[in-house]
């Protein structure tokens, strides 16, 4: 089995991101960027499922500017097998990371699809779910559990009431929640070996996609404050104050 | 003029108060018509309430057995069928619409505004990025249909009293049978609803244990409130995912939120970014909570709570 890993790198979660003051973007010059969270959680279940002997083969792909290449590297050190790096001068739309994603389906034939639940720059939600779409096949989203047997998965959904179990056949597009796994640390010996793995890059521009049709963001603003209040010192203080509010 | 064609939400035969949010929000285009759609085995219970909320104008059913579960590649294709007619196709930023709208969007062959916060035009909306750090404005492609998922934390309920007429429709689309639902575990709990509750009380690491988490809902249950919790706690297992609050859980706006034992990561203020009042009780007097709170409180949480609750108990009677 071969699994295709969505890794997106985005700005840091640590990061406090501030917005540019002329409205253009958000400040990412010396901004340090870091693969999105659940990608890497996503790349930890592939490589379990590969160490579970479930799978052959990893491969991890990002769409993103030339300078991508050390996150890509940072993926191979972690354990996947190969890379492939669309390169792409601006950022992508998730319709248009779909398109793209599938145009690579078709060239590896992977059995499952493995991507974050949300990027956590764009906060999009959309990719994973548009690209079993287009494909025309099941999708898993919010994953907490995923298991793997012949040609199905039973995946275990995080949803608003509770958790949710489907099983899908495969190949499917199943994208991962925070609780799936604790990905594992990338070991400095492996930042060497990483070096010598395959790594293929493709311009965006050669996979032909349709891109005009997305949202596009004219301005960026940042959210209105609220304002620290005040501090009291003890229950009976508090209680008078939400008293005072008319909250009780 | 815009129609919106609504995605109801709804589980065991209950609409889910998330769809009224949404029609506030399609109201805000002013448009000409606002549908709603229901995709059901069994749509009629659903579909009178969703005829109850003002601005409906009218209630499309879609009965069909493969609807007893909402399978998003199950759904989508019913509801394009369908959304030719429309100018706009909402549905509701949770778990549900953010599985589902996608796909819709995917079959369009556009993009989809996700968390729709503020309508400035038919095309022009405003959404958070960047876990709420920044609020964007985006305009989507005039000439195509727009896919929204509207962020319910934003949106008031609209109100009821509306009469729309209900009517069935057959679509004809080919649907797959590539996913099967297996089960549900829900949560069963007597406590208000915390996506729609109109009061909070959270919890965080702070408290320590699944053990520990009595205090939090006995402090809720005297407030009447819903009970959310941390990241922390969830992944700790104090208490269950459906209670987590912030830019991976839940997006709440009650009018009062009480985060105990929480230090007010930028991932859990996210979600809690709209509520009307927030009190923060935490040890640490430094904790970034404390910038965003109404009223705060620096103290142990374990000697703080039977305190409240002692006084909420007399207070109340
Ligand atoms: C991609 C991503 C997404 C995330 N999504 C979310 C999300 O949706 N929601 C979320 O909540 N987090 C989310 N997080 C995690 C977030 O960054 C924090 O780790 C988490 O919110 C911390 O939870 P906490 O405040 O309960 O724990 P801590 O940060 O450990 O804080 C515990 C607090 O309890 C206080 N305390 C301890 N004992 C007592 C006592 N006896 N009395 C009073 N106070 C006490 C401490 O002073 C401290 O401030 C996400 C992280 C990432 C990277
Ligand atoms: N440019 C990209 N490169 C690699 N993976 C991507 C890209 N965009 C989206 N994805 C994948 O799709 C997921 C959801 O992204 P989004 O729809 O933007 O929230 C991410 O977690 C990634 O796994």
């Amino acid at each position: 089995m071969k699994i295709l890993v969505g890794y997106k790198r985005v700005v840091d979660a640590n990061v406090r991101v501030q917005v540019k003051p002329d409205g253009s973007g958000v400040v990412t010059d010396g901004v340090k960027l870091s693969a999105n969270p659940f990608d890497d959680i996503a790349l930890e279940e592939a490589l379990r499922l590969r160490d579970a002997g479930k799978a052959s083969e990893v491969v991890v792909a990002t769409i993103a500017p030339a300078d991508a290449q050390p996150h890509l590297r940072n993926g191979l050190a972690m354990g996947a097998n190969r890379a492939i790096h669309v390169v792409a001068d601006d950022a992508v739309s998730p319709l248009a990371a779909a398109r793209a994603f599938l145009k690579l389906i078709e060239k590896e034939q992977p059995d499952l699809v493995l991507m974050g639940k949300q990027a956590i720059d764009d906060d999009a939600s959309q990719t994973g779910q548009m690209l079993a779409t287009l494909w025309g096949r099941p999708q898993a989203t919010f994953a907490s559990k995923l298991v793997v047997d012949g040609g199905k998965a039973t995946v275990t959904r995080e949803v608003d009431a509770g958790l949710e179990t489907i099983e899908v056949d495969l190949p499917a597009v199943v994208t991962t929640d925070l609780r799936l796994n604790e990905p594992r640390f990338i070991k400095l010996p492996d930042i060497m070996k990483a070096k010598s793995k395959p790594l293929e890059t493709i311009p965006l521009a050669d996979l032909a996609i349709e891109r005009g049709d997305a949202p596009k963001a004219t301005h960026y603003a940042p959210p209105a404050q609220r304002q620290r209040g005040v501090m009291v010192k003890d229950a009976a203080e508090l209680v008078a104050a939400l008293k005072q509010k008319g909250l009780l | 003029m815009s129609k919106v064609l609504v995605i109801a939400e709804h589980l065991n035969g209950k609409l889910n108060a998330a769809t009224a949010k949404t029609v506030s929000a399609a109201l805000a285009l002013k448009p000409e018509a606002i549908d709603v759609l229901v995709l059901s085995d069994a749509p009629d219970a659903v579909a009178t309430a969703a005829a109850q909320i003002a601005g409906v104008t009218k209630v499309l059913t879609s009965a069909n057995a493969a609807n007893a579960h909402a399978i998003a590649q199950v759904l989508a294709p019913q509801i394009v069928e369908i959304a030719k007619n429309y100018s706009h196709v909402f549905g509701p930023s949770t778990t549900f619409g953010k599985d589902l709208m996608p796909c819709v969007a995917a079959l369009l062959g556009v993009g989809q505004v996700s968390d729709l916060m503020a309508v400035e035009s038919p095309t022009t909306f405003k959404r958070p990025m960047y876990a709420g750090n920044a609020i964007v404005t985006v305009e989507a492609p005039a000439d195509h249909i727009v896919v929204a998922t509207v962020r319910t934390a934003s949106w008031p309920e609209a109100a009821t009293g509306g009469g729309a007429a209900v009517e069935a429709v057959s679509v004809s689309a080919a649907l797959p049978t590539h996913t099967r639902f297996v089960e549900l575990a829900a949560g069963k709990s007597d406590r208000p609803d915390l996506q729609s509750a109109k009061r909070v009380v959270s919890g965080g690491r702070g408290v320590g244990s699944a053990e520990n988490f009595k205090i939090i809902y006995d402090l809720a249950d005297k407030l009447g409130a819903a009970v959310g919790a941390s990241r922390a706690a969830v992944d700790a297992g104090y208490v269950p995912n459906e209670l987590q609050v912030g830019q991976t859980g839940k997006i709440i706006a009650p009018d009062l939120y009480v985060a105990i034992g929480i230090s007010g990561a930028i991932q859990h203020l996210t979600g809690i970014k709209d509520a009307g009042t927030i009190v923060a009780i935490n040890k640490d007097g430094d904790a970034p909570i404390f910038e965003i709170t109404d009223v705060g409180l620096v103290g142990d949480l374990f000697q703080i709570l039977p305190e409240l609750a002692g006084m909420l108990a007399s207070s109340t009677n």
